[in-house]
């Protein structure tokens, strides 16, 4: 479904994304995983059509995502980072305006926001507006921004980011359960949800694939991997090497 | 054509969910009121037209069109709701467009509310109503481009402030080009052609018509160009991300 190839982003003189190629096929869930600041964000955008890539190819169900980024957008259903909503809007409305932007109406639009209300919970803020929702609820709106169109290709970044333990689990088991008919791509730097949830993952440090495979292959215990891959301070070792 | 639609209603939702329609609207008619009536003279001047009313909205426009247009886009990228709208499967030029016709409509209400003016000078005297209707089509688009500009600088930053202040000086640019102050001064060292060029950039001498009662193709043309080109603009500024 996501065919990533050699892609490259740079912000000035920092590649943020440096030649990273994988794909994802439909019944994956792929755990993204590295330090801050190494490109999973990045990456992410660029897959949504947020960023333009600078180099590189990223195509969604066969579509590229520079060249029809309309079709490739109907596929996807993406969570940014900071799970950005508009606050002035209450959770319905909100999940209404997500429903119309991919084109549904009437009885269609109705159920598809019940259907995102029953996934992530909302039933009991339906009515109240963003701005005064607990950072949990507010993340699970924009969740449910994400599922509203039942999309083939899901795109979560730190989709647990700021939940409490059980609403952390809840959203490990439904990103589980989506994954068995979808594509699913989500961010992380929680180790234990690599386990929990992903099919395979794909460790990034400084914009680079260091690792990818099931948890079983990477080795265990994980976060040693993940220490030994990554560099605990990047600026550090840029800083040593000029 | 359906998502500009979809764009548009949910900005306009915002307006009024806010207090920034309610005290916009206080404002501008308290301030249309003061100048018209007091500033003005409407009374005094013994005719029955509004031009007492008209002559103002350039510079009544020039504080409180910016005042509602700085968080359209300013707003999008503090929010980070930017990010989300370009990841919905619309093109930038709807959300351009919606937006940009959400504040427009917003405008064109508060404009709307000023009926009680029309009301007086027709109960007090014969005005010829056929001069009001172009004076009012002649400040919507008025309105209209400076709206259009303030998409631009409201487009460029994430400040909303920052986008105000850039607005209200591109928009008394557009004025002063055109007011007779600034190009009486001007004749002393220029030739009157290089005047006409640039006053031909003001919205001044472009409104001037609509105050007489003339539709001018070409006042029109320059309206709607001006906000063309300022939208396309803005599409240029939502690149940088």
């Amino acid at each position: 479904m996501i065919k990533i190839e050699n892609l490259v982003k740079a912000f000035g003189a920092k590649r943020a994304v440096d030649g990273i190629s994988f794909n994802v096929e439909r019944g994956e869930v792929v755990g993204f995983l590295g330090p801050n600041g190494s490109g999973k964000s990045t990456t992410m955008r660029m897959i949504t059509g947020y960023y333009a890539p600078d180099g590189g190819k990223v195509s969604v169900g066969g579509h590229d995502v520079t060249e029809s980024p309309l079709e490739a957008k109907r596929l996807i259903g993406y969570l940014p980072e900071n799970a950005a909503a508009y606050t002035d809007m209450t959770v319905r409305g909100f999940l209404e305006f997500a429903a119309e932007l991919r084109g549904l109406s009437g009885n269609a639009k109705r159920k598809a926001v019940a259907r995102a209300v029953e996934l992530c919970f909302l039933a009991s803020v339906l009515h109240q507006s963003i701005d005064t929702l607990s950072k949990g609820f507010k993340h699970r709106t924009c969740l449910a921004q994400a599922l509203i169109h039942d999309p083939e290709v899901l795109i979560l970044d730190e989709p647990t980011d700021g939940l409490d333990p059980n609403q952390k689990h809840e959203v490990r088991n439904l990103i589980k359960e989506l994954g068995r008919t979808k594509a699913v791509v989500f961010s992380t730097h929680i180790l234990e949800e690599v386990d929990a949830a992903c099919t395979r993952a794909i460790i990034i440090d400084r914009g680079r694939i260091v690792a990818q495979g099931t948890p079983d292959e990477l080795g265990r215990p994980l976060d040693e991997v993940f220490r030994r891959l990554t560099l605990p301070d990047t600026v550090t070792r840029d800083t040593v090497k000029t | 054509m359906r998502n500009t639609f979809v764009i548009a209603k949910r900005e306009l939702g915002s307006y009024f969910g806010s207090p920034v329609a309610y005290v916009f609207l206080v404002v501008f008619l308290l301030l249309t009121g003061f100048f018209t009536f007091t500033a003005g003279q409407f009374f005094e001047r013994g005719e029955a037209s509004l031009g007492a009313f008209f002559g103002w909205h350039p510079w009544l426009y020039l504080v409180l069109v910016p005042a509602a247009g700085m968080r359209l886009w300013a707003e999008e990228r503090r929010g980070g709701t930017l990010e989300l709208l370009m990841t919905m499967p619309i093109t930038p030029w709807q959300a351009i467009l919606g937006k940009f016709l959400a504040s427009w409509i917003f405008i064109a209400i508060a404009l709307g509310l000023t009926f009680p003016v029309v009301v007086t000078a027709n109960v007090l005297g014969n005005p010829d109503n056929g001069m009001i209707f172009a004076g009012y089509l002649g400040s919507l688009l008025l309105a209209g481009a400076y709206l259009a500009v303030t998409c631009l600088t409201s487009a460029m930053t994430r400040n909303q402030v920052v986008a105000f202040i850039l607005s209200v000086v591109a928009c008394l640019f557009l004025i002063l080009a055109g007011f007779s102050p600034v190009t009486d001064l001007l004749v002393r060292w220029a030739s009157p052609a290089f005047i006409d060029t640039v006053a031909a950039f003001s919205v001044v001498t472009h409104f001037d018509g609509f105050q007489k009662g003339v539709i001018d193709s070409r006042d029109l043309a320059y309206f709607l160009s001006l906000i063309g080109f300022s939208l396309f603009a803005t599409g240029m500024a939502l690149r940088n991300r």
